[in-house]
């Protein structure tokens, strides 16, 4: 590495030459990550009105216990603390936020809206040691790929649950058949814009092809895949942002539904 | 025709101050334009490096109202003239005189990457084969005209001033399109990791925005390298697998 003398900055915080509003950028990020930060916890804290007919909300998806049919295991188990708040999201939900965290996108993202490091390009910053992700504790973020594992197999659980969102069960007879209502959509929709997001994450590309240097020497398949993988990819924060809006929203409609305040229109 | 008022620094590596001048702006002008003919007219001894006024070869970069640019790509009617438009050095490297900094330090980094080093040739004569597909991923990189702007940008050289642990962007940018190179068999992932402080990179993907050559600078090397890096350093199943190999 070059050795050099370069002087030390002299600017202060948010000093910057730039005549745009800079800071409208790391705001608005700001206000829509900690909205959704504030209402996904306020959710998952509800423990109810978390179902409504073949419906399922995504932040109690897959519900590994719980009193709703969509249950896997049953009720909420034994073991659990009494003293110890309950919910079947509080089991799965460190899954999505553990991805949405480590994302490359929202990395750069949060790091300036929230730590103003740096608050926008070229603006000056509030402090002035820097460790980056080279060390403790921003190092971790190299887990992301173990959370994308895991986030694609929840795309496989999201997609069962929109399936299921397809078939409506009479309370009158008991028969169930097949049917569209809005709430079916919107279960499509969030799965579609969540798999818009996962299947174009930057390590997943990096995996299915992007790590070799001759690809062309690769099985088709994986050509086809990584080329998918990139397209998606080049979009990454719109898919981000687009998946994160529309997952708060399917639970605003579950729950809306579930409460009785929303009446779940049939289409079909 | 219409007049603007520009704010240009005038200094030094001891020092300096913005100071005002007018200028007539006409059609089709770019801020280099304004910047010459403020020379010509009323700043003689204005220092102002340019060369192509074509955006191929990276000389006038500059930092127009905060933000890197070319000086030559950035027409006048992108840029408000209602408030003076403020022109100063880039802030990354040391200042040399008005708008000209030292980016010497650029290619002393250069020579400290490992280069090329092709495989064994694949024909009798010499020669290699290549698949175009895997050259179009590292042809993206040689688009790069260094002009350096995106090591003006980037924060961890800006205002961290970590250039003795950092390579910057642009030397990312140089390391991915050897280390991606289909022919290349050279091995430069620890020293991304270690020497060259990939991980300082936190992804603000400013460099990104401010390439003339619109180069996804991020996205593209940047990310990717950090990937070969956690397959080497980090993550236990690469390694593991690494050792059935």
């Amino acid at each position: 590495m070059a050795q050099v003398t370069i002087a030390a900055p002299v600017r202060r915080f948010g000093e910057t030459t730039r005549s745009d509003k800079w800071w409208i950028q790391p705001l608005v990020v700001a206000a829509g990550l900690g909205l959704f930060v504030a209402y996904s916890t306020w959710a998952a804290f509800q423990g109810e009105y978390y179902h409504s007919g073949p419906y399922l909300s995504p932040f109690y998806s897959p519900e590994l216990f719980g009193d709703s049919p969509h249950a896997w295991f049953g009720p909420k188990p034994a073991v659990w603390p009494a003293w110890l708040p309950w919910s079947p999201a509080f089991l799965i939900l460190g899954i999505p936020v553990g991805f949405r965290l480590t994302c490359y996108y929202y990395r750069g993202a949060y790091y300036k809206a929230f730590w103003a490091d740096p608050p926008n390009c070229a603006v000056g910053e509030p402090r002035a040691s820097y460790l980056g992700e080279r060390s403790f504790p921003l190092i971790i973020q190299n887990v992301h790929r173990y959370f994308m594992y895991l986030a694609v197999v929840f795309i496989g659980l999201l997609a069962h649950d929109a399936w299921k969102g397809l078939w409506f069960t009479d309370s009158a007879t008991g028969v169930t058949s097949f049917g569209v209502g809005v709430g079916s959509l919107v279960l499509m929709t969030n799965v579609t814009l969540l798999g818009g997001y996962t299947f174009g994450c930057h390590s997943l590309r990096h995996l299915v092809g992007g790590l070799a240097d001759q690809l062309s020497a690769a099985a088709p398949l994986r050509q086809s895949t990584y080329d998918c993988v990139s397209c998606l990819n080049r979009r990454h924060m719109l898919w981000a942002w687009m998946s994160l809006v529309w997952v708060g929203f399917t639970d605003v409609y579950v729950r809306m539904c579930a409460m009785g305040i929303w009446t779940d229109f049939r289409l079909l | 025709m219409e007049t603007a008022t520009f704010r240009i620094w005038r200094g030094n590596a001891d020092g300096g101050e913005f100071k005002e001048y007018s200028t007539e702006i006409t059609d089709g002008m770019v801020v280099l334009d304004a910047v010459l003919q403020i020379q010509a007219a009323a700043a003689n001894d204005l220092a102002v490096r340019w060369n192509c006024k074509a955006g191929k070869c990276g000389s006038c970069s500059a930092e127009v109202n905060g933000n890197p640019r070319l000086m030559c790509m950035t027409r006048m009617d992108t840029v408000p003239t209602d408030q003076p438009v403020a022109i100063e050095p880039m802030q990354t490297f040391p200042s040399i005189r008005d708008l000209v900094t030292d980016v010497s330090w650029n290619f002393t980094v250069k020579q400290g990457i490992p280069p090329f080093t092709p495989r064994p040739a694949d024909a009798p004569d010499g020669t290699w084969r290549m698949q175009q597909r895997d050259v179009n991923r590292v042809q993206e990189f040689r688009k790069c005209i260094e002009c350096f702007l995106c090591q003006d940008v980037c924060h961890v050289l800006r205002d961290h001033r970590k250039h003795d642990e950092f390579i910057g962007p642009r030397f990312l940018v140089y390391a991915a399109a050897l280390e991606m190179h289909p022919l290349d068999v050279a091995d430069r992932v620890e020293e991304l990791a270690e020497a060259d402080g990939i991980g300082y990179c936190n992804i603000t993907k400013c460099c990104t925005k401010v390439c003339p050559e619109e180069i996804t600078i991020t996205d593209n090397a940047i990310i990717p390298l950090k990937e070969r890096v956690v397959d080497r350093l980090y993550d236990p199943i690469s390694k593991l697998l690494r050792m059935f190999r």
